[in-house]
């Protein structure tokens, strides 16, 4: 029997056209990434209380920093306006970059929980894309990021951030913050598919996430950490990027910091989008 | 002629010793429901995971209406659809965003997808809860919903991997007359089951899998009249007048009553024909029985019929290979691999392990 008598044998049973359209690879390819996309998005809808507290942490963290440790903190630098730094600002860059850190734990989980449901098992035997699956998980999270970032930013202004660079550099950093976020998750993707089920992927993730996100300039000046701590915490790239979107907030030199930062991104990308299609396609 | 699905001599082993499946042939006749009957275990699943292009088989081959399941899995992923214990559904969407995402992975058009998604909600008695989240669903509703994602793009062929395993009576009951349904409409029909009942009431044939082998096939009828059909338990009030009725019975039986305690079971051919003449032989000698009931043959009678030995994992240790004679049918099958002189060996499998056991 060839397929076109076949699909023909389909209609017999839904009495209507058998409906698979035309379409070239590419439209199909896309319209599958958006497909998984919009899915992965109306799962955070349905969980708010996982997005809340994804959100909620960082905030925590705003306010912890912001009113507990700041006088504790000594900061050297100067406003390009020739003020003092308050350290609200110094703090936004690393607020940033914990959030879609911190984010990424939930790529991680998810991929695991969708291994684990046999849900990919049914996507896998679906005609669609191969790659849709990896790739409408990063892309629901970028904009998952997006809100995060958005709430953020928000939360900054109202605890006395006043964008002291201006709204351009300001949205630089943000575009930065959101690319080299979107390049880590595909590292949190292979961490979800790499783990046996969602707890595993979330254990795996923090101590992976804990020391970069801690060892960095994200809420203290690197001047009194020693020497050797700040060798890591100036060259990994949660550092990279801190400095980076620092001074794009804040003003300073920030051209060599926001090339290494995009380096970093390229480089992560290329090594972890393959192994993380790698893991994808040994996960049966 | 071209088969529905045709499977020939599959081999899957994971992670290099657990051996699921080791040589399964059979074949499903267009426009009907073939059953795959086995414990858990058997590699019922492995069978359906490669002829649904899930997993690579690593011998043998599989097709879908005539077409490879390895080389031309882009063409097979077309003709088919898969549900069961396995086949998942996504339970924060909705019964309608389920069968929408899974109807677009279809590369079906907008339209399409909402007519049919209305249609499949409404013969699946799921209209009411379409657009609640499957969390709030019940397991009956959700393997409907599952069944329903499986038949969203129309597929000729559908595999229903355990759709009943898990499910009260009454689901059930609903999951048979679906599957009826859709073969009457003229869907071929791959389904795994532990049941020999569900098999029974469904399939045209069915094939026996055990640890990774099919051990006997046929129609229902065949396997049935080959395992004496029904069973035919008679209480007595103790032992002594159980072993006295047992003689008495005997000739109504098809083979020798076993006695057991006080309880006489009688494999008979024709249970009610069987059951007035077992009652007659019992008045005529005055005894009464203090229970008296016809079976089914389970799964467990079947095995213990082709296999000698009961499905249960534990007794496999006592697998005397000298002592299955009788399932002629699984021991030619077994003669093709003279390699494999140790059966017990093979024995060490399970269904492959939640994500992978290669992957490791």
């Amino acid at each position: 029997m060839t397929l076109a008598t076949t699909t023909t044998d389909a209609n017999r049973f839904t009495s209507l056209p058998a409906g698979q359209s035309s379409g070239s690879a590419l439209y199909w390819g896309v319209s599958d990434i958006l497909t998984i996309t919009k899915r992965n998005l109306i799962r955070y809808v349905r969980t708010p209380e996982a997005l809340f507290f994804s959100t909620v942490q960082p905030i925590m963290f705003v306010l912890l920093f912001r009113y507990v440790f700041s006088g504790a903190i000594k900061l050297g630098g100067t406003l390009p306006t020739g003020k003092h730094l308050p350290y609200v600002d110094f703090l936004m860059a690393g607020i940033f970059a914990q959030s879609v850190s911190f984010g990424g734990i939930g790529t991680a989980v998810g991929l695991a929980e969708d291994l684990q449901s046999g849900l990919v098992e049914r996507f896998r035997a679906l005609p669609m894309a191969r790659s849709a699956v990896l790739a409408g998980r990063t892309l629901a999270d970028l904009l998952r990021n997006v809100f995060v970032i958005a709430v953020m930013t928000a939360m900054g202004a109202l605890v006395g951030f006043d964008f002291p660079t201006g709204a351009l550099p300001f949205l630089a950093a943000t575009a930065l913050v959101l690319l080299f976020a979107y390049a880590l998750l595909w590292g949190f993707a292979v961490i979800g598919l790499s783990a046996s089920n969602s707890e595993t992927a979330q254990v795996m993730a923090f101590p992976i996430l804990f020391p970069l996100l801690f060892a960095s300039p994200a809420f203290v000046p690197i001047a009194d950490m020693p020497g050797w701590l700040r060798v890591f915490a100036v060259h990994q790239p949660l550092g990279v990027l801190i400095d980076a979107t620092r001074a794009l907030m804040i003003g300073g030199p920030t051209a060599g910091y926001v090339v290494q930062t995009l380096a970093w991104t390229a480089g992560m990308l290329l090594v972890l989008v393959p192994i993380a299609v790698w893991r994808y396609r040994r996960s049966v | 002629m071209t088969y529905a699905i045709e499977a020939q001599g599959l081999e899957k082993t994971f992670g290099g010793e657990v051996r699921a499946l080791d040589g399964v042939s059979f074949s499903v006749e267009e426009g009907t429901v073939f059953g795959l009957l086995g414990p858990n275990g058997a590699g019922k699943t492995t069978a359906v995971r490669i002829l649904t292009t899930i997993l690579e088989p690593d011998g043998g081959r599989g097709t879908v209406l005539g077409h490879d399941v390895a080389r031309e899995a882009a063409v097979v992923r077309r003709l088919i659809g898969l549900a069961g214990q396995n086949a998942a559904v996504d339970e924060y969407l909705t019964g309608r965003e389920n069968l929408w995402m899974v109807g677009r992975l279809n590369r079906l058009s907008h339209e399409h997808v909402s007519l049919v998604s209305d249609q499949l909600l409404e013969q699946f008695g799921l209209t009411d809860a379409a657009d609640r989240p499957l969390k709030t669903y019940s397991g009956g509703m959700r393997r409907r919903l599952d069944v329903a994602a499986a038949l969203v793009a129309s597929p000729p062929v559908l595999f229903l991997d355990e759709p009943t395993t898990g499910l009260d009576p009454h689901s059930r009951n609903d999951v048979w007359e679906m599957i009826e349904g859709l073969v009457v409409e003229g869907t071929s029909v791959l389904l795994t089951t532990q049941y020999l009942e569900e098999a029974d009431r469904l399939a045209k044939q069915i094939a026996v899998v055990d640890h990774g082998r099919v051990i006997a096939e046929g129609t229902p009828e065949q396997l049935k009249s080959d395992l004496g059909t029904t069973v035919l338990d008679v209480g007595m009030i103790d032992q002594v007048t159980a072993e006295r009725a047992a003689q008495l019975i005997a000739p109504a039986g098809t083979k020798a009553p076993t006695v057991v305690d006080s309880l006489v079971e009688l494999p008979v051919a024709d249970g009610p024909k069987a059951a007035m003449e077992v009652l007659r032989l019992l008045d005529h000698n005055s005894l009464t029985p203090t229970l008296f009931r016809l079976r089914e043959p389970s799964l467990d009678d079947v095995f213990l019929s082709i296999t000698g030995r009961p499905t249960e994992e534990g007794s496999r240790d006592g697998d005397d290979p000298s002592s299955n004679g009788s399932g002629s049918n699984g021991r030619s099958k077994r003669s093709r691999h003279a390699r494999r002189g140790q059966p017990q060996q093979e024995h060490r499998q399970g269904l492959p392990g939640a994500n992978d056991g290669g992957a490791r």
